[in-house]
Formats: structure tokens, C-alpha cells, sequence
């Protein structure tokens, strides 16, 4: 038995319909990615559909994070195309701002600005990239605080705030670019257990209102709630995609039963 | 899950609220830094008696036996025979009050010496708006040009009635003012860009050519390169075109204080975390609004102490001008004590330099530390 609780306790999955007739608004197509010599993405051929929750795991190392964060090209890669919301990724920078608009990104370590307030760290990309009034940017910052459920933190710095708390500013303020896409690379991995539910709380609320998300995380209750589809990576290469009923109930690959295993274990 | 609650012995909690007798207050303080063993008390009775030693002749040669004027003859010469009988017993103040304006305004004409008297009083003046945070505005920059242009209208002269005054006449506070100040108003944007430019990742040339410039200038001493300034420079510059001596040394001390505040700054953006550079290009900031709104706020607050002590380094390395015949403080202070009658009083002298240079230094020190303070305040938790 566990000493904590999982932290999603109610599985069922949320109804979800996603439209695959429609353009993906990701597509990976035989990316490749070195670190020097090192190959840390191998061939990634991946779409992902408007809408729809995907949910990247595998062990540590196997480059899932580079994957997605070469979505918003925090990473770049050296071979093949990846197309987010019709647009190609490349060197070019006007490309890239257009698509930095477009996707949220939630990093493991919450990486909010420290000097900076927290209705300040939500109302800086509004203002600065969006040129929004900065009543208007308030407001909105306000919103989504509310959403989060920590409107009464907002004259505060993020030092004076719990892990938990921090990370549900850190989606507020990706939420406050009203981005298509939201990534989160490990958004749990970092937090002490008991602040673990109060984030995916905010997640599973997310995915409700029918955001597309990227995922990396190890949250198997989350991946069977919330998951269109889970992605299993390893070595840099995707291993074994589907929903999550399959994935976790019928692991084809050896790779992905002895990782099932290896989590189940930790658990 | 069991739950287990260890209920605290009300007694005890009230027992413990108040630290023992003797942990606190002045007595418990002395015992414990000065006092905590014998070996402790000898060396303390021992400095003790020092310290007091050294401050009483202090005070006897610098109050009680001091000279604080001397006659002067009627053709206006200062007869200084008391105070060379009292050499070695009291200070001579007198030298100061006959040699001050001297000092301060170096050979200025001396009817038109309030022109720098309130050039000084402008640049403090100035200081001090910067240092107020409720001046950090764009209108700042607005306010410094302003009134630097009013110092060199001052200083220079020549309108509304003024004399014109060479700048070879300028001299003392005004000069080592006009140096620190130009240099590190100048030398300050200049580091940052240059520190900037050294992490860059995608503009190897402004990389290799910003490493260039700190290794190279780093690497010669101050006084070379204001000998270079002042000597070399005009032979290099075609014949008729005569840059003015303390601009060609304050160009040296802009490029030599940039090297350096460049390696501090520096510093301050490689101990950020890369998480925040990447958490601004993930919300879409451009190179200059994340650089300007998220890297260098946070970099220049962790480098406050290595950048304000750089500051102080160059307030008083001003002092080298000296060497290419500039006259700033320091050097009118030699040029006072050249006056015969004073010469013997070098002491008295370099005391009433020390306590200006002190004066701005510790005020630097003093700000730096307040600032610190207050914007670090946010961050601890």
C-alpha cells in the first residue's frame, strides 16, 4: 500500500470526441536530433489532432522531453519537419514568435519570474507580446487566477508561495497568452506529493474545456483520465502509441511492459 | 492511513517560550564575543588598550594640541612658524582653510570658482535623484543629460556672461567627478552589451570581438592605457585635429571600466537559472524584452556588491590622471603642499583628501547595501 493517495482517484475517462478528419495542429515528421554525437530523437513521425491529450511517457533519458520541447523549438532539431498550427518550424524568427504565441508551455520547475509579482508575471507576455492595455491584461490575469484558484496571491512573489501554488501560476500564466496548444514537461515531478492533486486538478479541468495539451508526466491516473493517447518513448524513439486502456491493459512492445512494471513498482 | 497526534505538554511549551536568563541583551553579548574565556579576555584587554592608546594621541594631535590658523604677513604670506614648532605634537588644520579652494577647484580662476562649486553640488544632487528609486523612469536618462550639459556650460563658460574657461584651468573635485561619473555612465551600458554580447550563441563574430576587447584591455594596466590616451593617440590622428586631454583620458577610463563591469556583469547572467530565459522565449518575449524585462533585472540584483565594489575601485583609480597631467583632487592636493611655507604638512593634507574620497565611497557602500536589501526583500520567502 502507498503512504499517499494516488492522486486522481476517479479514472473514467472525461467524454472527449476529437476530429481526426480535420488538419493536425502538430505533426512531427522523422525528426531527428543529436546532442553531439549522442541521438537523442530518432525518427519521431508523430500528429496530434486539434483538441486532443496526449500523454508522452517513458523512462528517464528516453528524450521525451526534448520531443516536446522542441515543439516550441526551446530546442532545435537537425533533420526532418515539425509543422505546429500550420506553421513549419525553421530558423526564421517571425515564424517562431508567431508560434511561441500559440503554445503554452508548463516547465517541471515552475520557472516563474522571482522579481517579479504574481499578477506581474501573468500580465508581462499580455502586454509585451500581445500589446495589451494593462487594465485589460489585469483583468484577464485576474480570470485565470480565479481559475487556478489563487486570486488572493496575486500581490505576491512567487517565493512566498507553495510549489503547488507556483505551478498553478505558472499554467495561469501560460493560459494568459490564450495559446492553442498547452505543453507541460513533468509539471508534477518537482512538487511534494500532497500538492500533486491540486495541479492536476487544474489540468483535468483544462483538458474539460477542450484544450489540445502535450504532456510528460508519469501520472498514470491522470494519462487513464484525461489521455486521448499515451506515447511511450524510449532510447529517443516512439516505442508503442494508443489509448490508454490499451496501453496500460495490453502493453504489446517488452519496453513498454517493463516500464509499466517499473512504475507500478515505484508506486 | 493512521493518523497519530502527538498532543505538546501545554507545561512545557510555556516553560520553553522564554529563552534562559543570560542568552540575551548587552551583558550576555559581551560575555559570549568578548569575554567567553581567559585566552578571549587577554586579547581582548590587550586590542582594547591598543585601540584606546592609538585613539587618545589621535585625539591630542588632531584636537587638543591642533593649529587651526596662523598669522598672516602683510603681503599675504602665511607665517607658519607655530605650526612647525608644534610638529609632531598637534596638527596643523591652518593648511586647510589657506589651501581648500586650491584643492577643490584646482587652478580655476578664482573669482569664478562658484561655477564648479555648483558643478559638485550638481553631480551629488544628481546622485542622489538616481539612487531614489521613485526616479527610476525613463525621464531619468532625460535629468542626467540635462544637467551634464549644465556642467559642462558651467565649467566651460563663455555664454550669458560668463568667462570662458579652458579646460586646461579645470581641476580638483570637478575633475574626479567628471571622470567617475562620465566613466561609469558610459562604461556601465557599455559592460552590459559587451557582457551580452560574450554569451551570445548565435553571432560568433560579436562574441569573438566582445572577447577581444575584455581580454585586451584587460590586460594592460590603467596607466598604460592612459598613457596611450595622452600620448600616442594624437600621433595617430591627423595633424590639426587636437582632442581634448581629459576627453582622450575619459575615453580611456570608459573602455578600461567597461572591460571590467563587463566580466561582473557577466557573471550575474551565468548564475541565472537557463529556466528563465527559457520560461521567457516560451511566452513569446523577443531577444530585447526578455533580456531587458526578465535576464538583466535579475542578473544586475545578484551582482550588486561585485558592481558597487568595481564602482568604488574606479572612483578612486581616477586619482591616476595624475600621471598625463590631468589635476584632479589628489594631484592638487600635491600641488597645495608645493606651496612653500605648507610644505611640511603632507599629513593634514592627504587627511582632507582621505575624508572627501571617504565621504563618496562609503556612500556608495552604504547606498549598495540599502538596495540590496530592499530588492532582495521580495525574494526571500
Amino acid at each position: 500500500m502507498s503512504q499517499i493517495a494516488e492522486p486522481v482517484q476517479d479514472v473514467t475517462p472525461l467524454e472527449h470526441r476529437i476530429d481526426h478528419a480535420g488538419p493536425p495542429v502538430i505533426e512531427f515528421d522523422k525528426v531527428n536530433k543529436w546532442y553531439g554525437a549522442m541521438h537523442v530523437l530518432r525518427d519521431i513521425t508523430l500528429s496530434i489532432a486539434e483538441k486532443e491529450r496526449v500523454v508522452v511517457c517513458g523512462p528517464s533519458g528516453s528524450g521525451k522531453s526534448t520531443m516536446i520541447r522542441c515543439i516550441n523549438r526551446l530546442e532545435t532539431h537537425q533533420e526532418g519537419r515539425i509543422i505546429v498550427d500550420g506553421t513549419e518550424l525553421t530558423g526564421d524568427l517571425r515564424s517562431l514568435d508567431t508560434i511561441r504565441r500559440e503554445v503554452g508551455m508548463v516547465f517541471q520547475s515552475f520557472n516563474l519570474f522571482p522579481h517579479l509579482t504574481i499578477l506581474e508575471n501573468l500580465t508581462l507576455a499580455p502586454i509585451w507580446v500581445r500589446k495589451m492595455p494593462k487594465a485589460d491584461a489585469e483583468d484577464l490575469a485576474m480570470n485565470y487566477l480565479r481559475r487556478v484558484k489563487i486570486p488572493e496571491q496575486a500581490k505576491k512573489y512567487p517565493g512566498q508561495l507553495s510549489g503547488g501554488q507556483q505551478q498553478r501560476v505558472a499554467i495561469a500564466r501560460a493560459l494568459c497568452m490564450k495559446p492553442k496548444i498547452m505543453l507541460f514537461d513533468e509539471p508534477t515531478s518537482a512538487l511534494d506529493p500532497e500538492m500533486i492533486k491540486e495541479v492536476l486538478d487544474v489540468m483535468i479541468e483544462l483538458a474539460q474545456s477542450g484544450m489540445t495539451m502535450v504532456c510528460v508526466t508519469h501520472e498514470m491516473g491522470f494519462a487513464r483520465k484525461v489521455a486521448d493517447r499515451v506515447v511511450f518513448m524510449d532510447r529517443g524513439e516512439v516505442v508503442e502509441s494508443g489509448t490508454p486502456e490499451r496501453m496500460f491493459g495490453d502493453p504489446q512492445t517488452d519496453r513498454l511492459k517493463l516500464f509499466l512494471s517499473q512504475i507500478l513498482r515505484g508506486h | 492511513m493512521s493518523e497519530t497526534t502527538v498532543a505538546a505538554d501545554p507545561r512545557y511549551a510555556t516553560a520553553r517560550e522564554q529563552p534562559p536568563a543570560g542568552l540575551v541583551g548587552p551583558w550576555a553579548w559581551l560575555r559570549a564575543n568578548l569575554f567567553s574565556s581567559w585566552w578571549s579576555t587577554a586579547i581582548t584587554l590587550a586590542l582594547g588598550y591598543v585601540i584606546l592608546r592609538v585613539a587618545f594621541s589621535l585625539i591630542d594631535w588632531g584636537l587638543v594640541h591642533a593649529i587651526w590658523s596662523v598669522p598672516y604677513s602683510d603681503t599675504g604670506f602665511a607665517d607658519t612658524s607655530a605650526c612647525q614648532n608644534a610638529k609632531g605634537v598637534g596638527a596643523c588644520w591652518a593648511v586647510i582653510p589657506d589651501k581648500y579652494r586650491l584643492i577643490l577647484f584646482g587652478r580655476y580662476p578664482y573669482e569664478e570658482q562658484w561655477r564648479p562649486a555648483i558643478c559638485v553640488l550638481l553631480f551629488i544632487g544628481l546622485y542622489v535623484v538616481s539612487a531614489m528609486r521613485r526616479f527610476w523612469r525613463k525621464e531619468l536618462v532625460l535629468i542626467w543629460i540635462g544637467t551634464l550639459a549644465l556642467i559642462g556650460l558651467l565649467m566651460w563658460g563663455g555664454v550669458l556672461g560668463m568667462a570662458y574657461v579652458p579646460q586646461d584651468s579645470w581641476g580638483g573635485l570637478p575633475i574626479t567627478l567628471i571622470l567617475a561619473t562620465f566613466g561609469l555612465a558610459f562604461a556601465f551600458p557599455l559592460a552590459v552589451l559587451v557582457a551580452l554580447g560574450r554569451r551570445s550563441t548565435s553571432m560568433p563574430a560579436v562574441k569573438l570581438l566582445c572577447v577581444l576587447y575584455v581580454e585586451l584591455i584587460r590586460g594592460v594596466p590603467l596607466i598604460s592605457l592612459l598613457f596611450m590616451a595622452s600620448v600616442m593617440f594624437p600621433l595617430f590622428m591627423p595633424a590639426g585635429v587636437n582632442v581634448d586631454k581629459l576627453l582622450r583620458a575619459q575615453i580611456a577610463f570608459i573602455l578600461f571600466a567597461g572591460a571590467y563591469l563587463a566580466e561582473v556583469v557577466r557573471g550575474g547572467l551565468q548564475a541565472l537559472p537557463k529556466g528563465q530565459a527559457e520560461a521567457a522565449d516560451a511566452l513569446g518575449l523577443a531577444y530585447w524584452q526578455k533580456t531587458g524585462l526578465i535576464i538583466l533585472p535579475q542578473a544586475l540584483r545578484l551582482v550588486i556588491p561585485p558592481l558597487v565594489n568595481t564602482f568604488i575601485g574606479f572612483f578612486k583609480d581616477t586619482s591616476l590622471v595624475l600621471i598625463i597631467g590631468l589635476f584632479d583632487l589628489l594631484t592638487m592636493g600635491k600641488v597645495a603642499l608645493s606651496d612653500p611655507p605648507w610644505q611640511s604638512f603632507t599629513t593634514e593634507v592627504y587627511i582632507f583628501l582621505a575624508v572627501i574620497y571617504t565621504m563618496f565611497c562609503y556612500a556608495m557602500s552604504r547606498y549598495s547595501r540599502g538596495l540590496e536589501r530592499d530588492l532582495n526583500r521580495a525574494r526571500q520567502r
